[in-house]
């Protein structure tokens, strides 16, 4: 016969490590059962916040990822010291995450097609992007341009990491340039913005992707939280700077739901391909880069591109995100 | 005050707080309002000055100000921040905040510099781009990120002077160049002092600390690498003898464009392209050193207990191959 408490135990009180709470709903939530829906929660759709590793695992071919420069070590070039040194903080995020520094990058399949990944655990100070972030960024770029396959660039960071110092925010510099020279090659860039997205990421390669997709509700911005409400004292509007809110001004292309997310990347590969060396700008496949083909080859599944990364979405109405696909076992083994 | 009767007055602790206070005012002078900013230094270096307007998108930003220039016979292209030196000026300019259209302008403005075969010269003097929901919601991220990527690709030669506060990524959107210089009592950061001591020390009085650990000074920035060389500032600093300072800066400006100007492009871009590639250090840890997988508290204490602490060893000193800008 099970004991009888007294009193209701309070919702807070459940163990950690076997229930969470939803911080969109307050639902208490079974930790087994949120893995199966990939961190997102079954009753509001709230996206948690998830480790580079489960982001690979769930966008890759199984067991198709290769993780390429994992012993790339973040060092202390300014010997800064604030609360803690930044060595201890290295080493404090080093034990917790299992990582060297905030970004994992490597070669893999999406749908059966090469690509070059990189993904940022925001587990590492706030995903913080210093030297050995930017560098890794760099040469996921310069991996995809080489062998001229997809770059996808999965964001999640608080921006630039202060400890570094002016190192950090060179940092927005290399990957822009490396950036600029995969844009240059038609390779193709995918971005994908995820909670958070924030200051000198946002302001270099997360923003410039060929094609930005968001997930819902994700805070993507450039100006600090403090910054904007206290020294310019506008109010900031309820779903300020979310994924809906870029999606309406006409930053995001698409807004998708992390169980769709992998089918809408291998969609979009469909399009975008890179162009034999020999043949740059030459259709391929009959779809080639320009709009007009690329629409009049919509027929099976639907991949609009909305907004126009510049002067607002006229079609706002619409909601990114529609792709009906399941999950696509069948390619994930 | 309070050590003195404590009586824990250390040297060493005296000596720590001399350099905060320098570097303090260091930065105060950096912020000085009479420092001459973009249009100021063009009056007294250029023979000539036709300031043009607009983004062609939305409107014109006050806060850059960008044309073309005829410095000792030159043909230019300058764009600078633009703060006011009073307050109906410093309204008119929003204090010197720019929003994306000024970035807007300046890349429109950079590639006339290059379709007509002008140098670009860019003077930096900026807390920041602006923080309000004006200019976050036209994508002030997006025009700083493409005005950076402009500058890594642009075929002729840029040369960037650090006139005051070189603040964040507000200030790298006009601040990649061949040649970065600084004047004497400029600084440079990636964030305001005040923000990083607000989320690093949890309280902005620590500004000053926050300032000397992310080595803001010129010379400091100097020492790092990231600023190729100081141009020094007349007696008291720049804003007690504008048309000294901009002599300087000019002569500065000219010797470097000469050095550019008899380096073919594709090198030219080539390396402003790998210096930036190479900025920033690290190492290559040796892999059998690092945590492989997350350690649980039970594996640490068995480690502990099995006598080997099984902690990830922190990283030596060698820097990595491809860091070799900043060790000049």
């Amino acid at each position: 016969m099970p004991v009888r408490l007294p009193f209701r135990p309070r919702r807070d009180t459940y163990p950690p490590d076997l229930w969470t709470k939803c911080p969109g709903c307050s639902e208490m939530l079974f930790n087994k059962q949120l893995e199966k829906t990939l961190r997102v929660c079954p009753h509001c759709g709230h996206h948690f916040r998830i480790s580079a590793k489960s982001r690979i695992e769930q966008l890759v071919d199984n067991g198709s990822f290769v993780e390429r420069d994992d012993d790339l070590q973040p060092v202390d070039p300014l010997g800064f010291v604030d609360l803690k040194s930044y060595p201890d903080r290295l080493v404090a995020a080093q034990l917790a995450t299992g990582l060297r520094d905030a970004a994992v990058w490597g070669l893999a399949t999406m749908g059966g097609k090469p690509v070059s990944m990189c993904v940022m655990d925001f587990g590492f100070i706030g995903g913080s992007m210093g030297a050995v972030v930017g560098e890794k960024v760099a040469r996921a770029g310069e991996a995809a341009l080489a062998e001229r396959i997809p770059l996808i660039i999965v964001s999640s960071s608080g921006g630039a990491r202060m400890q570094e110092g002016t190192y950090s925010l060179m940092q927005l510099v290399k990957t822009m340039g490396v950036v600029e020279r995969v844009r240059a090659a038609c390779v193709p860039f995918i971005s994908v913005l995820t909670d958070p997205t924030t200051g000198g990421v946002f302001a270099s390669f997360a923003v410039v992707g060929d094609v930005n997709i968001a997930e819902p509700n994700a805070l993507i911005k450039f100006a600090g939280d403090r910054v904007s409400a206290g020294t310019i004292g506008d109010e900031l509007p309820a779903g300020y700077a979310r994924a809906e809110f870029w999606f309406s001004h006409g930053f995001v292309d698409r807004i998708v739901t992390r169980a769709h997310l992998r089918d809408e990347i291998i969609a979009l590969l469909g399009f975008l391909a890179a162009p034999p060396v020999a043949g740059v700008g030459e259709p391929v496949g009959g779809t080639g880069s320009r709009p007009r083909s690329l629409l009049s080859a919509l027929t099976g599944v639907l991949v609009g591109e909305n907004g126009d990364s510049r002067n607002g979405d006229s079609r706002n109405g619409g909601r990114g995100g529609e792709t009906n696909g399941s999950r696509g076992e069948a390619t994930r083994g | 005050m309070v050590d003195r009767i404590l009586n824990r007055s250390h040297a060493a602790e005296a000596q720590a707080d001399n350099v905060t206070a320098a570097v303090w005012a260091h930065v105060q002078q950096a912020r000085n309002l009479k420092r001459p900013h973009t249009l100021e230094l063009l009056k007294a270096m250029a023979d000539e000055f036709i300031e043009l307007h607009g983004d062609r998108l939305f409107g014109d930003d006050s806060a850059i100000v960008a044309g073309l220039a005829r410095i000792a016979g030159r043909r230019l292209v300058v764009i600078g921040f633009q703060k006011g030196q009073d307050t109906e000026e410093n309204i008119r300019r929003n204090f010197g905040l720019p929003h994306p259209e000024g970035y807007r302008k300046a890349m429109r403005v950079m590639d006339l510099a290059e379709r007509y075969a002008m140098p670009v010269l860019t003077f930096v003097d900026v807390q920041g781009a602006f923080p309000g929901a004006a200019a976050e919601e036209r994508g002030i991220a997006e025009a700083i990120a493409k005005s950076v990527g402009l500058m890594t690709r642009l075929r002729t030669p840029i040369v960037v002077v650090i006139t005051g506060e070189g603040g964040s990524g507000g200030a790298l959107g006009l601040a990649v160049g061949d040649v970065v210089l600084a004047l004497e009592n400029s600084i440079y950061s990636v964030i305001s002092p005040e923000g990083c001591a607000t989320i690093l020390w949890r309280s902005a009085e620590q500004s000053q600390l926050a300032a000397v650990a992310m080595k803001v000074t010129a010379g400091e920035q100097h020492e790092l690498g990231i600023v190729d060389a100081v141009i020094p500032e007349p007696g008291e600093g720049a804003h007690t003898d504008p048309a000294e300072a901009a002599r300087l800066i000019s002569e500065a400006v000219i010797e470097q464009l000469d050095a550019l100007g008899r380096i073919p492009l594709d090198e030219l871009v080539e390396a402003r392209f790998q210096r930036y590639r190479a900025y920033g250090p690290f190492t290559v840890a040796d892999r059998s050193a690092a945590p492989p997988e997350r350690i649980g508290i039970a594996d640490r204490l068995r480690g502990l207990l099995a006598g080997r602490a099984n902690m990830p060893a922190f990283p030596g000193t060698r820097r990595g191959g491809s860091s070799g800008h900043e060790e000049e």
